[in-house]
């Protein structure tokens, strides 16, 4: 088998790109959401800065192997999401490393970060980790049963598993978007998407008031700028994926720098008009509301 | 001491019994010590300007001062707009804000919050109670100075303090941090007996560790 060696540079190269776009994403999102407060916000480069401060910081505590291991599985996580969708489409650069089934590899990464941080947050012992940790997996299973049939459904549609084939097959005009040829699919799966963003109606997980943030509470200095880094690439990864499959893709940078902010908008929005819902509330509003239309989706393809 | 900080067997859902000390068990039992500065000049001003420009302040008020800081974070005063942002934990958080008299019953939640902070971390008394004891001068049951339990890195003086005071008083503590004089972790670190023998001379029920994160 050969193996273009100079992918792996460019795909690196990806990465640097979204790393640095969710870094200024997250930002403005946080200066739109303090705008609609009437406040000033946070400079639009205080990420940088956080990210900065936290891997500059002298002192850290381990509470063991797996307490290590989990901002690391969590970063991965992000990261291989990234690796192997292609970011561009028709652009040989920004392909990155995707390959024939990357979909299904695609739906284990997203995941993938949940687990590790769960085994990470579960060993530093603290209560408010335990909680945070069982309510998160909880709604994230119940968040990806809707978001894996509308998978499939596409799946089904295009006869392929290759991300890459599902966004060729959607060129050519708005009309071509699975969001028009297979409606039900992406409702499912957009309601789906709200559930994993970690945003209202769905941050019961995350609940700074009550349980002081949940799965991190115990995680600072070098663990929580890896979270960090994370949190800067893993929703971009995300909704590229979701780009991929029902958007149409993109096909150079500024488009797709446009569609992520809409894709990305979308749980912002939702998130400051909705009030938080319980866990038992979440995970039933996705089996009565989301799950169905996925149903559906596989029944109608 | 407490109950449940006694030494005792359990015995486990398998029927092996163990013994069971919490106060070694749950918590380290080492000092903390004194963190240098990175090696290399240029590296370490970096970091202090991402230190001075990223001040994460742990949630907790400890006296009446409390009810000033809220305002802090409401669109009138926004003090987000100088990278100052509440963490609700102590291993996250950076900055310690004493908010007025300090009782010595939450002494001892303030003295395990500090310890579990991280390095380099940074204490602010707010209002003259943190300084002299303030209107409390006389009662029997809150600390005068301060700066005899916690190392202190600067004073924002008043009763109360307004916000206004407070962003100022955070500026200021911008420019020690950025010209590296704000080391009150380290200092905590050189005097740990002096500070733990203040604290065990008010504390009168010490019912944890000497050091604990």
């Amino acid at each position: 088998m050969d193996f273009d060696w100079i992918r792996i540079p460019y795909a690196l190269l990806t990465l640097f790109i979204v790393f640095n776009y969710g870094l200024l994403l997250n930002a403005l999102i946080a200066k739109i959401a303090a705008r609609v407060g009437r406040r000033h916000g946070i400079p639009i480069w205080q990420n940088y800065i956080d990210l900065i401060k936290n891997y500059g910081l002298r002192s850290s505590i381990t509470h063991g192997a797996m307490y290590y291991l989990g901002p690391v599985f969590r970063l991965s996580g992000g990261v291989g999401l990234l690796l192997f969708v292609p970011t561009i489409h028709g652009s040989l650069m920004f392909a990155n490393l995707s390959f024939a089934g990357d979909l299904i590899l695609a739906l284990y990464f997203v995941f993938f970060g949940t687990l590790g941080m769960a085994l990470g947050a579960g060993e530093s012992g603290h209560p408010h980790a335990a909680i945070g940790i069982s309510r998160g997996l909880s709604q994230v299973t119940a968040a990806e049963l809707p978001f894996a049939l509308a998978v499939f459904s596409v799946a089904l549609q295009y006869q392929t598993l290759s991300v890459s084939e599902i966004v060729a097959a959607q060129q050519g005009g708005m009309l071509n978007w699975t969001l028009f040829t297979n409606p039900f699919a992406v409702a499912a799966a957009m309601l789906s998407f709200l559930g994993s963003m970690m945003r209202p109606p769905f941050d019961v997980v995350i609940a700074p008031q009550e349980i002081p943030i949940g799965p991190p509470t115990e995680y600072h200095s070098s663990y929580l700028a890896l979270m960090q880094t994370n949190r800067a690439i893993f929703p971009i990864a995300k909704v590229v994926v979701y780009m991929n499959l029902f958007f149409g893709g993109a096909t150079s940078w500024p488009l797709f720098c446009v569609k992520v902010f809409l894709i990305y908008m979308v749980s912002v929005l939702v998130g400051v008009v909705f009030p938080r819902f319980r866990v038992e509330q979440s995970v039933r509003w996705f089996l009565v509301w989301a799950l169905p239309l996925g149903v559906v989706a596989i029944l109608l393809v | 001491m407490k109950e449940e900080l006694e030494k005792r067997v359990v015995k486990g859902p398998d029927g092996v019994e163990f013994e069971v000390d919490p106060l070694r068990d749950y918590y380290c039992q080492s000092a903390p010590t004194v963190m240098p500065p990175a090696y290399i000049k240029i590296v370490e001003e970096l970091f202090n300007w991402a230190r001075a420009e990223s001040i994460w302040i742990l949630g907790f008020g400890t006296g009446c001062g409390a009810i000033e800081m809220r305002p802090l974070m409401t669109p009138r005063f926004d003090a987000y707009r100088y990278g100052i942002q509440w963490r609700p934990t102590p291993r996250q958080a950076n900055l310690f804000v004493i908010s007025g008299y300090l009782s010595v019953k939450t002494l001892k939640r303030a003295i395990r919050s500090y310890e579990q902070m991280q390095n380099p971390k940074y204490v602010v008394g707010l209002g003259s109670c943190t300084i002299n004891g303030g209107m409390y001068w006389d009662s029997y049951n809150t600390i005068k100075r301060l700066d005899d339990y916690l190392p202190v890195d600067l004073y924002i003086t008043g009763c109360m303090p307004r916000p206004e005071a407070l962003l100022a008083g955070f500026q200021e503590l911008k420019r020690l941090i950025r010209a590296g004089q704000a080391e009150g972790a380290n200092r905590y670190a050189e005097q740990f007996e002096w500070y733990k023998a203040n604290q065990k001379r008010v504390i009168h029920d010490w019912d944890m560790p000497d050091y604990n994160w």
